[in-house]
């Protein structure tokens, strides 16, 4: 299903253009549903022809904001402005804007066509021009041969690419995605995303997409904002959020994480030394972007696939060496995860490829290892 | 052996004990009395007891006597434009009812589908309520309520509407036929258009709003064409009973109100005519079965 050669994706970054005009702002907006405040005084920027992520679990208020932006929820507070112009007041059959439903939402009485053309119609175009456009949408979903089908005769993923057709065929400004893959399995998922961003590149259309998913989020966006309780947790691009996390909960939100508590005993160069009393151990790392004070308790998080993991014990005065013992190992196929049980009864984990197919393995159960990191590979998270 | 066959076939027996059911049903309650009501229709009126001939008292008879039987009652009722004026009349009844119920139930429905979940079974309770009293009664009550005399002048002449002397005059019109038949057959109207509204997902008028689509138009292009099943289903459960309908047009309707139920009733009891009442009958049952089977034969195929 995925064409060899796709298009290409430029270097694509105007957040960092200070010149740059944002595209959708949410301006201090607050949703209150009675006691509940699902989103608290947030303000963020999206891009033209950019594919941001909402990224947070089940009640983060990540909807809420999409359903704002398509104008079934009216904001408490606060405006959204999509291209300069403050959307408040404007009802959601008049905004340029087209959402792809999580139950993808199609009207079961009409076909395929039908469900394409819905959007077409309500414009007022032509039947000639409706029947061209719904015909280029087909094709770009690959579905031409269902155009007479009625929703239930479809697959669930053929569902999903009609739902996506619907919502694109009016050539909106912006489309929003609100959990498109939720209901796929695994293989249809991963390809389907792939798909999506080459459709994304195509039209150039802004997307914004929710989701819980953070592969999801990592694999399809240009910016993720990971969302907890109505705030941003933290905006950046994938690599971003994943190697400079900003917060424990970002850390451990995305992606798997080892997070070892310590007071910082020593500050020098943007290099700071941890002790770590609960694993008695010190460690090294560099502060990244926050204040780090001596005295400070803090945690020191790094990614399983970033700890190494060996039998022989490391010269001494090598920084940051943690030993214990294997406590279990899951195999996974491309990767073998160790999980460590260090002094302290604290675990930690290490992942490692299995680059070749040899079926014994040096490393068992209840083995005596040393974990290893160079200084940077891990960052110090304030409390 | 035996013991055997009778163990394996336990489940198949049970299976067709269970789907035999209904069918025994719809034989003792529908299709015998249809075949006594049909066979009463082929006979010939006659002062005696029962008052037509022939009277066949064992199956055996059945052939040597089935030369009296003729088709004579049916050819009557083409020569008297009082039935088909009646049948006429009563479809006509019918229709205006159905339509009248259904611009009456559908608001109903649709406001108790969108009502808060919290408060809907109460609404469905407050629907089938009146059922709680004799159907009879609630005729009878309209009575009170519509005749010269009644509430409404009452009421109107309290709010100097009305003068002292006026009075409305509603009671024995048709008008008063289809005020009964509105007020009492409103439940079987709004339950199957609740049913299928309630079902509605609410994401679809979402998504159609998303598209362009104002709220009112999307009423006719997504929630009516969706709720029309419940529709259909509405229709028939009222249209079908009121063509029928006797108890109504006789106790509030006029001798202007001529319906198919009063005639068989007419002429069932005042002119002891059973042959001619029972072919009035059938004809109704051919009226009313012969289009919704065609109806469901092409809906099956849609």
């Amino acid at each position: 299903m995925i064409e060899a050669v796709g298009p290409i994706k430029r270097k694509f970054a105007p957040w960092d253009d200070p010149t740059a005009k944002p595209f959708i702002r949410f301006e201090n907006v607050t949703k209150r549903f009675g006691d509940f405040t699902a989103v608290d005084n947030l303000t963020l920027d999206i891009y033209e022809r950019e594919f941001f992520a909402l990224l947070g679990p089940s009640g983060c208020g990540k909807t809420t904001l999409m359903r704002m932006l398509a104008g079934f929820e009216p904001p408490t507070e606060g405006r959204i402005l999509l291209d300069g112009k403050d959307l408040s007041g404007i009802p959601p059959y008049k905004r340029p804007v087209n959402m792809m439903f999580q139950s993808y939402a199609l009207f079961p009485h009409m076909t395929v066509e039908g469900n394409i053309a819905f959007g077409l119609k309500q414009e007022g175009m032509d039947t000639a021009q409706i029947n061209t456009r719904v015909a280029e949408m087909l094709e770009l979903v690959k579905l031409g041969k269902f155009a007479k089908r009625k929703p239930h005769q479809l697959s669930g993923g053929q569902r999903q690419r009609v739902a996506l057709a619907r919502s694109l065929a009016k050539r909106p400004k912006v489309l929003l995605l609100d959990e498109p893959l939720g209901a796929l399995d695994k293989k249809l998922r991963e390809e389907t995303q792939f798909e999506l961003m080459d459709i994304q590149v195509e039209l150039g259309t802004t997307f914004l997409i929710v989701t819980h998913d953070q592969e999801e989020a990592m694999t399809v966006s240009d910016r993720i904002a990971v969302m907890n309780h109505g705030v941003i947790a933290q905006i950046g691009t994938a690599s971003e959020i994943y190697e400079q996390p900003a917060s424990r909960y970002v850390a451990d939100f995305v992606g798997d994480i080892n997070l070892i508590d310590g007071t910082v005993s020593a500050v020098e160069d943007g290099v700071a030394t941890l002790r770590c009393a609960g694993v008695d151990a010190t460690i090294v790392a560099e502060t990244g972007t926050g204040e780090v004070a001596v005295g400070a308790e803090a945690g020191f998080a790094i990614r399983p696939e970033k700890v190494q993991i060996t039998l022989e014990a490391p010269p001494a005065g090598t920084p940051n060496v943690l030993s214990g013992e294997v406590w279990d190992i899951g195999y996974l196929g491309d990767i073998s995860v160790y999980r460590v049980r260090l002094a302290g009864g604290s675990i930690v984990k290490a992942t490692v490829a299995n680059l070749t197919r040899i079926v014994e393995r040096p490393i068992t159960w209840e083995d005596k290892v040393f974990l290893t990191w160079p200084a940077d590979a891990g960052v110090i998270l304030l409390k | 052996m035996a013991e055997r066959w009778t163990q394996a076939m336990r489940p198949f027996l049970a299976k067709w004990a269970l789907v035999a059911i209904p069918y025994l049903w719809s034989f003792l309650f529908f299709l015998a009395p249809f075949l006594i009501i049909f066979k009463i229709s082929l006979s010939q009126t006659a002062i005696a007891m029962p008052p037509y001939t022939p009277v066949i008292n064992t199956l055996g008879e059945f052939w040597s006597k089935l030369s009296d039987f003729s088709f004579d009652n049916y050819i009557f009722l083409t020569e008297d434009p009082l039935y088909y004026s009646a049948y006429l009349s009563s479809l006509r009844i019918a229709l205006v009812s159905t339509v009248l119920l259904l611009i009456v139930g559908y608001p109903i429905a649709y406001g108790m589908a969108r009502a808060p979940k919290s408060v809907r079974n109460a609404l469905v309770m407050a629907v089938i309520l009146p059922f709680w009293t004799s159907f009879l009664i609630r005729v009878y009550a309209w009575i009170g309520i519509l005749k010269p005399e009644g509430l409404i002048t009452i009421a109107l002449q309290g709010l100097g509407i009305l003068g002292p002397g006026e009075q409305i005059h509603v009671y024995n019109t048709e008008t008063a036929v289809f005020i009964g038949i509105v007020y009492s057959y409103l439940p079987f109207m709004v339950l199957p258009l609740y049913a299928a509204l309630e079902k509605l997902d609410a994401t679809l008028l979402e998504a159609a709003a998303d598209l362009g689509c104002p709220p009112t138009k999307s009423f006719w292009v997504i929630t009516f064409p969706l709720s029309l099943p419940g529709v259909i289903a509405g229709c028939f459960l009222c249209f079908i009973p009121i063509v029928g309908e006797f108890v109504i047009p006789d106790l509030l309707g006029g001798s202007e109100t001529l319906m198919i139920g009063k005639t068989l009733w007419a002429e069932f009891f005042n002119n002891r005519d059973w042959p001619v009442s029972s072919a009035v009958a059938v004809v109704l049952l051919i009226i009313l079965v012969v289009p919704i089977v065609i109806f469901q034969n092409q809906q099956k195929k849609v």
